[in-house]
Parts: structure tokens; C-alpha cells; sequence
């Protein structure tokens, strides 16, 4: 089962505000620590940026959770990946190592990983995730492609990505040009 | 180039980023949480936000999704609320003795300051004492300070920040349209062809407008932005002209110019609702885009094309903001942008304006209601002998009661170097940092008499004073603001001033009250101050007539001028073609262009352009203590492009120095091909040792008195000290006193000032 409405990540839109990494701080189930992820690509030569949210694998299942020696990072049917559960986590960090998009983190004083769970108090009761509801350029989005695909011409998602020799479904999508290829990313050696 | 690595977030080990209180002990589920609708206290777009609020304290912020920004918020829009219960803040009053300021109660700070006034009144008169407000606080704050000066402290003197801010677009507003405020609200993107942005970094200054500039793109409208840098939306851009600092009329001129050469005018909209027309294109008939290149640095083809693409669309809209504003030119720049409005018949429709993008988040209403020094409420001009009856009938006086006009803050300086201005009273500004040349102000704040601060964190500029005044923040009262579309929203009561800390008004009433004349002003009650400005503004440009708290609540912000209670609001100006002058003809301004105040030279090579960050806001009082926007961005840096790096020996990460005729500091080195290549930018917001305005010029518009933050010469060289440390803001500690006393006073005593 996959999630009603998702985050739409779109690179081209991000101005590098840091909205969303500090949206992310003020979710209930992880206040003060932001999962976000923010990148300048090069900032010698562009302002270009790019955010990195957790896209919440489902095929295979989340790496972080298989990885996770414990359980301790569970789903639930909508789709959401859940943080690692605080009774359970042993801070092994194996989840931080395993995600192919580099979101958990771990918090060495409380000796416990973290990562994002789509504000699974905002998000279950109808409410957008802090991340994609204050980002100001929509960047981030928190909707449907349907939504996403007639708003922004010349752009299509994708939810499909290749890693080397893997492929990976995910919940969130990202916002690519109509003419992306897959092919196109270079492969790591 | 490496890869830049936002600093991690803070955690549990990072008290101060977590708002000064560890995560681990943040409560989610309290039953007694409710959430206040209002906005944020920071920029023009004033954003719509929720406060949560739990046993008397704000707890947190949640998006508020029934207002224009549709619940999105930038990085200081989310952490605005970690300034209410904040360490930092001031709770108790302060004078200064012989070892410096200390803790005082409220009647001996007050007392202090009527005494001053007293004496400084006495001997040299009632215009030797002045004041000076922010545009950083609500309208109400900002009418009751216009009303004190004039009436209470009786002074002609009293002016606002928003002379760093609005003052060029102002004045080119009311000498083109009669009339003050943006004319197209920012929405209007949605419905333009083309949209022609000047020296607007909204990305980082305006970041939730971005929104509106992608609606432009999506439905395949063309962006021309012109600015030095790469910006946000200079990425977004057709076309982006990088001019040199401070040469946009001859960008504007060449491209009026080609307007006219092609043909691209609207004459019918020029002959029935304009005058002037014929002088403005005799006076750009010189104005080639070949010899505007090379003034301005960029191809002549691009100008032609930014003419072409502009002249031809059939709605294009026109913003301009600081980079434009913050020049010599200010004011003429700001003319010639609404020259080409006029010319092409772009304003006053859907989609086809002009708007000039406000920085401070009440820059519109703070400017309108009596604390500018030329201006009563209602945007009512001194010349005006019926709005000084209006006003004096409002505020129950004789009209011989009321001081003449007075001249603006960067005027009064002058009259402050020369003693004629020997009192001061700053409420919510930090100039400090704010103000051009740092040594100069420094001098002038030091050498007067009074000098009163009301704030609520201890500013560079608190450390300066004889009486500072712990005032309240935009969540401890009610009141209203204007946003950059004029749109009139309402702040809402949170929580109330922490420890001994008053709200504003009450101090500028208790003020008025202990010099005589409480008469004047019977209430500090929010509603009841909106009420009074609501009669005082009735008639003017600025009328607020019809929009009462209520209606706020009730439907939303709402657009001035609102003349009646059944009037809709005005979100979209002009739209009958008929301006605010008698003949209701719009008017062509000619301008002549002139260089930047101080060109490159040999000893000064460089340029310097100066601007801000989206992690800060103005002078960084509230924004540098904020744990969060500090580990975004802990300090200023010196932008530079990779040749001039290279000539220079200096790499990515390098101390350097940068030396004005004014000052020298010493920078990390960010070396980024994003900025011209004779030019160098540093963000603004931090205090000496690391103010860019220790090194920019005192020199000023002639017109609007602006600034001209944004062009001056500098020398560069790598440096053998490293960079300077930022410093931490300026705090008391528990002695009562100043954590910095000994070093700021021992500041202070280099230019005699001595306890009063």
C-alpha cells in the first residue's frame, strides 16, 4: 500500500533557504533534531542546491529498516518508514550506513539514531509534513503527481531509482526534467 | 570546489540551537496547548503563522495555512518564536553610572530620561531632543512614537530605519505616482508575460514570494533579473544582467531608450493618463544600450533584448528592491524603472505593474502613520495646511501646536556633530550595525547627551546609551502591520513581556505622562491607539478607515486605502488610470544618470556591495542570538570571484583584508564564480569587529536620503592575521550590568563620553 499523498522533490525549484532544516526541528517526535538534508552541489561555481528527504523505500523494503539488527525500525501500511524505536535502537548505526540517500542520523550524546517519519503526527491526521508545508518555493511538495505533473509543464516524477546494479522504489517522488533518463546518472565505479 | 556541507542540525548537546532548552525535555502533548494566529515579525512578506502557546509560554510554531504565504515560512519564520522566552532578553531597565550601565528600577530609568530631556529642552529647546523608531514593530507602536515626538516631546525631530529601507522607492513612488505603496500585489506574477526584477534577491530577502516568480515560469512568462550575483532567481531567469553596483539608470535609460527607438510605446495610455512623456524621451535620446554597456558591464545585445522582451509583452510587471534603492541615485533609479511603466502602459492592470518589494516586516505601515520625519498619518504631507488641522483636531490640539516638519535621520546626524541635536531616543533599531560608517556613528551616539534605547535584547547600539528600556516583542501585544502589498494584518497577544519588561506604548504613554503631557495620550490599549489612527489616517493616502480589528479577523488582512467599513480594500492600485495628483495624471520623472558616490580607483580598486543573508534579518538583535539561524550562518564573509582570487593569491577558505577609506576588517575569503569579477559582496548583519559598515560610506541620496549601502571602493589583499572572531551579542549578566561592560565603556570613554 503506498501513501495517499507524498513529497515531490524538485532540485530546479530550491532556493537553499534552509526552511525545510529548520521546519524539520520543530516536528514533535524528534524536536530539535533536523533529518534534513541540505546540499550546495558546487557552491565555487553555482548556488544550485539540493534537499534530501527520507523517500521512504518500498522495493525493495527500506534498507534502513533490513539492516536494523534489532527491528527496531518498523512500517507502517500507509507506506511510512518509521524512526528507529527509541526503546528498542541499540545505536549501532548499521541504519545510518545502509541508507542509500544518506538520511538517518545519529545522535552521539543520546547514543540513538533518528530519521524521518513523514511527521507521522501531522501527516496521519491529514496535517502536511513541516518540511514540504513551509518550503517557500515548493521545492518540496507534499501532494500528488497528478497534482505535481499538471503544475509544473515541462517536468515529470519519478519514484524509481537505480543504484549500480540495484533498483529502488520509493514513496516520495523526485521532480525531474521531461527529458531525464535514468541512464544518464553516471554509475559509481 | 568542495562540496558545502550544511552544519549539522543541533541536538541535544546544543542547548542554545534547541531555543535554550535541551529536546529531550520538550513537552508535544500538553492539553492546555492553543495555537494564536498571527504572523512573523521579521521581513515585508509577513508571513501568517500559529504561536503555540502552553502554560503561558510560546512553545512553538505551527503553519497557518488561511493566510497569503499559505502556511510557508523561511528559516527565521520558523525559529521567530524561540525570541520570546530567550535568555538574551531584557527584563529590567538599566542607567548608566560611573562603571557603566547597571540595573535600575523603572521610576529611576524614567525619571533619568525626563530629567534629560528636561535640561537638554531647557537650555537649547524642544528641538534639540529627537527620536527615532524601527520599522520592525506594529503600526500602532510606530504612530504613538510620531505623536510623542511631535506632541509629547513637542520636537520637529523625529524619523525611522525605514530611511535605510523605502525611502528611494517612496520617493520616486510619490513623484510618479502621488502615492506611496506598491502598486500590483506580488500575485500578480500569475497573470504577467514578463516580469523585470532590479536588485531583488528574493530567495534570500523575500523567500516565500519565490512562489509567485515560478508561476510565472509555469504558465511560460519571461524573467530578466538584474543584479551583480547569482541569485535564486537569477537561475529562474531568461536573461540575468549582471551590472555593476549602483549603474541601474543607465540600464534603464538604453532601455527606455529602445522602447521608444522600436516603437514599443503606449501612446494612448501615455497621451490620456500621463505628463512628461516628451522630456523623459528627449533626455534618453542619447541613451544607446552600446554606451550603457559599457557603464554597466553587460553585453549590449542583452540590454536590447531585456528592452525587446519587456517593451513587447502585453502585461509585464516591474520590481525593484534595495539593489536598486540603496544608491545615490536611489530615488532617480527608482524613477526611471517607473518611466518604462509608464512608457509601455504597464500599470494598473492584472498581471501589468510595478511593485518596489518591502524589506522590514511593518516597512509599509511604519512609514505611513507619522513617525517619518515629513509625513502625519495617513501619509499626509506637512505641506498640506488641512492635514495638519485633520491630525491636530485627532490628537486634540491647537494645528500651531504641532512642529514643523523635520529632516531626515542621516540630516540630523549633522545637526548632532554640530550640537543642535543633543537627545535621542532609539525605539527598535540597532545602528550599530545598521548605519554607514560605524566610527561615525559610534562618535555621534557617544557624544550626546541623552541617548535613550528601548529594546528587547541589549543591541550594540543599548551598549552606547544613558537609559535603556526593556520594551516588548511583536507577540506581547496586539497591532497591526503592512505588508509589502499593503495588505494590513494583524499581530495577536501571545504572552506578555517577560519579567519587568513593558510593552512600548506603555513606556512612550508613562513618557508622556512624566513630562506633562499624559493628556495626549490617555491609553496604551492596542485597540483603542488603532482606533484613534484609524480617525487620524481617514481622508489621507494612507486610509485606514474602514478596516477595524474585527474586519481583520473576520476576512483576513485587507489592502489600504480602505476608506469605509463596506469598502473591500484596494489590493491592486490605479485601476481607473487615474493617479494621486490633482490633474489624476501619472508624472515622467527625466533622470540624469550619475556614477556611484565613490568609484575604484588605484589605492581602492574594488567595489563593494553589501546586502544580507536569508538566515538574518537587518541588524541581527534578534537573529544573532537565534541558536538555529546562527548555525546556518555564524558570520560574514567576503564574496570574491575566482580570477580576482587568482590575481590576488588568495584561495577558497584564505583570511583577507578589506580596507575602505572608512575602515579595514579582516574576512574568510569565499571565492565563487556567482559575483562579478570586480566586485565583492558582504553580508551586513554583524557588529565590529565584522561590520561591512565599518568600511561603507556616509553618503546619501539627495533626495530620499538612502544609503548608498551598496557601492562603494574597497582595497583587497590576503591577509597574515586570520579572520577576526564574530562577536557573541551584546547580553547582561547577573551583576546587572553589561557581559562586556569594561571593554564597551573603556569604547565609549575613547570619545568622552562620561556618566550623565
Amino acid at each position: 500500500m503506498s501513501m495517499e499523498r507524498s513529497i515531490f522533490v524538485d532540485p530546479s525549484r530550491c532556493i537553499a533557504c534552509g526552511a525545510c532544516v529548520a521546519a524539520c526541528r520543530e516536528c514533535d517526535t524528534h524536536r530539535g533534531k533536523s533529518m534534513m538534508n541540505l546540499d550546495f552541489i558546487d557552491r565555487g561555481s553555482s548556488i544550485e542546491a539540493l534537499p534530501t528527504v527520507c523517500m521512504h523505500c518500498s522495493d525493495p523494503f527500506a534498507p534502513c529498516a533490513q539492516v536494523c539488527p534489532v527491528d527496531a525500525i518498523l512500517s507502517t501500511d500507509d507506506g511510512v518508514v518509521h524512526s528507529p524505536d527509541v526503546s528498542r535502537c541499540i545505536g549501532c548505526s548499521n541504519c545510518v550506513h545502509a541508507c542509500p540517500w544518506g538520511v538517518p542520523k545519529f545522535d552521539p550524546v543520546e547514543q540513538l539514531a533518528y530519521k524521518c517519519n513523514l511527521c507521522y503526527d501531522r501527516t496521519s491526521v491529514g496535517l502536511g509534513p513541516m518540511c514540504a508545508t513551509v518550503c517557500p518555493s515548493d521545492a518540496l511538495y507534499y501532494g500528488t503527481a497528478a497534482e505535481v505533473e499538471a503544475a509544473r509543464p515541462n517536468r515529470r516524477v519519478i519514484d524509481v531509482f537505480d543504484f549500480g546494479e540495484q533498483e529502488l522504489q520509493t514513496g516520495n517522488w523526485m521532480v525531474v526534467p521531461d527529458d531525464f533518463h535514468l541512464t544518464t546518472l553516471p554509475l559509481v565505479p | 570546489m568542495g562540496k558545502f556541507h550544511m552544519p549539522t542540525p543541533p541536538g541535544v548537546a546544543d542547548m542554545h540551537g534547541a531555543g535554550g532548552e535541551s529536546a529531550g525535555q520538550w513537552e508535544t502533548d500538553r492539553p492546555d496547548e492553543r495555537w494564536v494566529p498571527t504572523h512573523c515579525s521579521f521581513c515585508g512578506v509577513q508571513c501568517g503563522m500559529h504561536l503555540r502557546v502552553a502554560g503561558g509560554r510560546v512553545i512553538g510554531v505551527e503553519p497557518r495555512m488561511d493566510t497569503h504565504n499559505r502556511g510557508k515560512l523561511c528559516p527565521k519564520g520558523v525559529a521567530a518564536y524561540q525570541q520570546l522566552h530567550h535568555p538574551d532578553r531584557l527584563t529590567y531597565p538599566m542607567v548608566r553610572d560611573a562603571d557603566g550601565l547597571r540595573r535600575a528600577t523603572w521610576d529611576e530609568a524614567l525619571d533619568r530620561v525626563v530629567d534629560g530631556i528636561r535640561r537638554i529642552q531647557g537650555g537649547h529647546g524642544k528641538d534639540a531632543v529627537a527620536t527615532y523608531g524601527g520599522a520592525s514593530m506594529s503600526t500602532e507602536k510606530t504612530y504613538v512614537l510620531g505623536k510623542f515626538a511631535r506632541i509629547g516631546l513637542q520636537t520637529r525631530y523625529t524619523d525611522y530605519n525605514g530611511r535605510m529601507c523605502m525611502v528611494s522607492a517612496g520617493s520616486a513612488n510619490f513623484a510618479s505616482f502621488g502615492v506611496d505603496r506598491t502598486a500590483n500585489p506580488i500575485s500578480d506574477m500569475a497573470e504577467a508575460d514578463v516580469a523585470l526584477v532590479l536588485g531583488a534577491n528574493v530567495g534570500e530577502t523575500f523567500p516565500i514570494f519565490i512562489r509567485h516568480y515560478w508561476n510565472l515560469l509555469d504558465r511560460g512568462g519571461t524573467l530578466i533579473v538584474v543584479d551583480p550575483r547569482e541569485t535564486a532567481l537569477s537561475r529562474m531567469a531568461r536573461l540575468h544582467l549582471p551590472v555593476r553596483p549602483g549603474t541601474d539608470a543607465a540600464l534603464l535609460l538604453a532601455m527606455l531608450q529602445v522602447v521608444i527607438e522600436e516603437d514599443l510605446v503606449d501612446h494612448d495610455f501615455v497621451a490620456a493618463h500621463t505628463n512628461g512623456f516628451d522630456e523623459v524621451a528627449a533626455s534618453v535620446a542619447g541613451w544607446s544600450p552600446e554606451r550603457a554597456a559599457e557603464i554597466c558591464g553587460v553585453p549590449a545585445g542583452d540590454i536590447r533584448e531585456a528592452a525587446l522582451l519587456y517593451g513587447r509583452a502585453d502585461r509585464a510587471m516591474l520590481n525593484h528592491a534595495r539593489g536598486l534603492e540603496h544608491h545615490v541615485m536611489g530615488s532617480r533609479n527608482a524613477m526611471a524603472a517607473i518611466n518604462l511603466c509608464l512608457a509601455t502602459g504597464n500599470i494598473g492592470r492584472a498581471g501589468a505593474g510595478y511593485g518596489t518589494v518591502t524589506g522590514q516586516g511593518n516597512g509599509q505601515g511604519g512609514r505611513e502613520h507619522g513617525q517619518k520625519c515629513d509625513q502625519l498619518p495617513g501619509q499626509r504631507f506637512f505641506t498640506d495646511p488641512g492635514a495638519i488641522e485633520h491630525v491636530a483636531e485627532v490628537w486634540g490640539v491647537d494645528p500651531s501646536e504641532i512642529p514643523p516638519a523635520g529632516v531626515p535621520i542621516f540630516a540630523q546626524l549633522e545637526l548632532m556633530e554640530a550640537g543642535q541635536i543633543r537627545g535621542l531616543i532609539n525605539l527598535c533599531s540597532n545602528p550599530m550595525v545598521s548605519w554607514p560608517d560605524e566610527a561615525r556613528t559610534r562618535r555621534i551616539l557617544s557624544g550626546l547627551d541623552l541617548y535613550v534605547v528601548i529594546d528587547i535584547f541589549l543591541s550594540e547600539s543599548a551598549l552606547l546609551a544613558d537609559v535603556v528600556l526593556p520594551g516588548s516583542a511583536w507577540a506581547e501585544s496586539d497591532g497591526v502591520v503592512a505588508n509589502s502589498d499593503a495588505l494590513v494584518c494583524k499581530y495577536n497577544k501571545a504572552v506578555d513581556p517577560p519579567g519587568e519588561a513593558r510593552t512600548d506604548i506603555w513606556i512612550l504613554c508613562e513618557l508622556a505622562r512624566r513630562l506633562g503631557r499624559g493628556r495626549y495620550f490617555p491609553t496604551d490599549e492596542p485597540r483603542e491607539v488603532f482606533e484613534e489612527l484609524r480617525r487620524a489616517s481617514a481622508g489621507g493616502r494612507a486610509d485606514y478607515a474602514g478596516i477595524t480589528y474585527d474586519r481583520i479577523e473576520a476576512e483576513g488582512p485587507i489592502a489600504w486605502p480602505c476608506p469605509t467599513t463596506d469598502h473591500p480594500g484596494t489590493p491592486r492600485m490605479f485601476t481607473d488610470r487615474r493617479f494621486y495628483f490633482p490633474d489624476g495624471r501619472a508624472r515622467f520623472n527625466a533622470v540624469a544618470y550619475e556614477p556611484p558616490a565613490e568609484e575604484p580607483d588605484a589605492d581602492y580598486p574594488y567595489r563593494l556591495t553589501t546586502g544580507r543573508v536569508v538566515a538574518h534579518y537587518l541588524s541581527g538583535n534578534q537573529t544573532r542570538r537565534l541558536g538555529y539561524l546562527t548555525d546556518q550562518t555564524a558570520g560574514p564573509w567576503l564574496e570574491i570571484h575566482p580570477h580576482t582570487a587568482a590575481t590576488l593569491g588568495v584561495a577558497d577558505g584564505d583570511p583577507m583584508r578589506v580596507t575602505s577609506r572608512r575602515g579595514s576588517l579582516v574576512l574568510t575569503a569565499k571565492v565563487v564564480a556567482t559575483i562579478r569579477a570586480d566586485t565583492v559582496f558582504i553580508p551586513y548583519h554583524w557588529a565590529n569587529p565584522v561590520a561591512a559598515n565599518q568600511l561603507t560610506i556616509a553618503r546619501f541620496d539627495p533626495k530620499s536620503w538612502i544609503p548608498a549601502f551598496k557601492a562603494c571602493a574597497v582595497r583587497l589583499e590576503r591577509s597574515e592575521v586570520p579572520a577576526s572572531p564574530v562577536p557573541a551579542p551584546p547580553v547582561t549578566d547577573d551583576r546587572g550590568r553589561p557581559a562586556t561592560s569594561v571593554e564597551q565603556d573603556a569604547r565609549s570613554a575613547q570619545f568622552g563620553r562620561t556618566a550623565t
